[in-house]
């Protein structure tokens, strides 16, 4: 316990400091700031909880993938990949289609495109035995790049005065948010709902047992005759399926058209990967987790306009939560790494 | 012929920062080090190098310091792993993390800003003459002939001298290398250091002679091809200069390519398409071959307990 004070201390006090010299701004203030924008009004707490509906979806896939030891790090290129496949129903396939089906398609061809999306790496490590980590994250690339293609090209909306937007998506295509919020409540709900489905799936099922026992010993599952390929598709499938979901969320929630990747998500996917394991990879833990980090994402665009710090102090942030988890995990012995070995 | 010595020859500093940076971790993961922070040290030591070198209108002494904060970025990630044994993957990440926050917080004033002394191509005399491989190889700016000795020397460790064998043996079988009175967590420290100083320099190279601005994220996955350039490299030295010069002419062609129509976007991706297409031929390669990553990439070693 004490060690874990330390580790903390040593991590937190000169990040802190960094940011003051840096900027000039006292920690105090951004601090405040950072509360204040994201809890201390009406309007904040909505934009939080808006924010909060991506980080949950990726957050909840990610625990399960992060459980079994497989590190998918592309939830962001998953999350883009979903909101390719809703805009391509939405635009170009059933735009005249009632709400209720409109919308279900919508996200089940999110859910696809997310899944697809993690499909790669899955087969690439079944079959070349290569690392997820790398061929997630370069999907990850070539998804944000993909999505620029789009709306710079084939995609762009001749009716937005030149800017790189896809046509506004039909009434039908827009998911209905609550009172005059960005809160794009059905969105939430299937999060909430999905978070306790995953949650019951790990703890009940036979696969949430496959996937701790590979969790914890990747080649004691292979004698126990788990049949490890399978099992690794099925949970990149989850948790690329749940990644575009929340894409979906975004372009039929929030924007209603396909727009730049950065536009589209200020890292989400990236985010969750923080989140998920500040909620100790449990789906119900990961819900207030994700308010705490939409919070955090709410008070970096404040800090951004009041302070005039740049964006990326809420990555700097970031890392150092990052890095303080994993020193609690040290001490608690539960991210160690002992099982199973990295491959190629 | 002109226009192919042309692409070699743009092809050289577009690889430089990948050749520095997979020297560096190809140390560190023959130690048994697996560093994905590389892509953060990268950017730091870009930020640090623009920002020194503005500071002191002295290009070699920003390129120094960001050697520095690239060797200290590095030593957050061996403490982790080390003396932690905390998870690597989970400490490289936030590395990385930390890395483009924090560069983006320091190079805010550096934007748009032009660099006050950069690095100057400086030809070779007598060598530079030579067809083809003259102007390819020696008509380039002095890091660039620096990292053609380092590569050099990080080959010649590696498989010629006492260091180099005892640097393997960690990698691979960290409980004989114990045994046999090495120490391991020393050998650790200093590869993952080694590495961080090489990240560092690449990111140097990035943005005081390649581009040589600074802009936010312009790494722009530099670190992760690393990553795979090592892996590709079949973690030997001398491969790793044809893996990063390979990348270089990509990143050529892309720049190319441009004015014949094809969309920015989608050549911006041809390096990660690329390079998930050459880590499926290595693996090939690999399982062909029986050789492999180091045994022990990536386990935190622990001596067993005899309690």
């Amino acid at each position: 316990m004490s060690k874990n004070i330390w580790v903390s201390f040593s991590v937190i006090v000169p990040g802190v400091l960094a940011i003051y010299l840096i900027s000039g701004v006292r920690p105090d203030i951004i601090f405040k700031s950072i509360i204040v924008s994201a809890f201390g009004s009406i309007y904040g707490i909505t934009e939080t909880l808006t924010k909060s509906i991506p980080l949950m979806l990726c957050g909840i896939g990610l625990s399960a993938a992060f459980k079994s030891s497989i590190w998918n790090i592309g939830a962001e290129g998953q999350l883009l990949m979903g909101a390719v496949g809703a805009t391509w129903i939405a635009l170009y396939v059933i735009p005249n289609a009632p709400r209720l089906i409109l919308l279900t398609v919508m996200f089940l061809s999110g859910a696809i495109f997310g899944a697809l999306w993690a499909f790669v790496p899955a087969i690439l490590k079944i079959k070349f035995n290569l690392n997820e980590i790398i061929i997630s994250l370069m999907m990850n690339y070539i998804a944000i790049e993909f999505v620029n293609y789009l709306v710079y090209g084939p995609w762009r909306s001749p009716f937005e005065w030149g800017f790189p937007y896809s046509t506004k998506f039909p009434l039908n295509a827009q998911i209905p948010r609550f009172l005059d919020t960005r809160i794009h409540y059905p969105t939430l709900l299937l999060a909430l709902f999905l978070a306790v489905f995953v949650h019951i799936l790990l703890k009940r099922s036979k696969l949430g047992y496959e996937i701790k026992v590979i969790g914890e010993n990747m080649e004691a599952a292979k004698y126990a005759g788990l049949n490890i390929s399978r099992i690794i598709v099925v949970i990149l499938l989850l948790s690329g399926g749940l990644a575009g979901l929340a894409g979906v969320g975004e372009v039929a929630g929030i924007h209603h058209r396909l727009r730049v990747a950065s536009g589209i998500s200020p890292g989400y996917g990236y985010t969750a990967i923080i989140v998920a394991w500040l909620g100790k990879l449990n789906p119900l833990l990961i819900i207030p987790v994700s308010l705490l980090f939409g919070g955090l994402l709410v008070g970096g665009d404040s800090i951004q306009v009041s302070l005039g710090l740049p964006g990326a102090t809420i990555n700097f942030i970031n890392g150092l939560v990052l890095i303080f988890v994993m020193a609690q995990g040290f001490s608690n012995n539960r991210i160690f790494i002992k099982k199973g070995r990295n491959r190629v | 012929m002109n226009l192919i010595v042309d692409i070699l020859r743009a092809a050289i500093p577009a690889g430089t920062p990948l050749l520095l940076g997979t020297l560096g971790e190809i140390y560190v993961e023959r130690s048994g080090i697996l560093n994905l922070g590389v892509e953060g040290i990268m950017i730091m030591g870009a930020v640090t190098a623009f920002g020194v070198t503005t500071l002191t209108s002295n290009v070699w002494l920003g390129i120094f310091a960001s050697t520095i904060t690239g060797g200290m970025m590095a030593l957050i990630h061996a403490f982790d792993c080390v003396t932690l044994k905390a998870n690597q993957t989970l400490s490289g990440l936030a590395l990385t993390m930390l890395g483009s926050g924090l560069s983006g917080l320091i190079g805010k004033r550096y934007i748009g800003m032009p660099l006050s002394s950069k690095l100057q191509n400086v030809p070779l005399k007598g060598l530079v003459n030579i067809p083809v491989i003259g102007p390819v190889l020696f008509d380039q700016d002095p890091l660039v002939y620096i990292s053609y000795i380092l590569a050099f020397l990080f080959w010649f460790f590696l498989f010629n001298t006492r260091f180099g064998i005892t640097l393997r043996s960690v990698g691979e079988s960290p409980e004989v290398a114990d045994s046999a009175g090495i120490n391991i967590p020393a050998i650790q420290y200093f590869a993952v250091f080694l590495g961080g100083i090489m990240s560092g320099l690449g990111g140097a190279y990035l943005s005081v002679a390649y581009a040589p601005v600074w802009i936010e994220g312009m790494t722009a996955g530099t670190g992760w091809i690393v990553l795979a350039i090592t892996i590709f490299s079949l973690w030997r030295p001398e491969r790793a200069i044809l893996g990063s010069y390979l990348f270089g002419g990509v990143r050529v062609l892309q720049y190319r390519l441009q004015p014949l129509g094809i969309s920015p976007n989608i050549l911006n991706m041809m390096p990660f398409v690329f390079t998930i297409l050459v880590l499926m031929i290595a693996s090939r390669e690999i399982s062909k071959k029986r050789i492999g990553a180091p045994a022990s990439l990536g386990v935190s070693y622990q001596r067993e307990k005899t309690l």
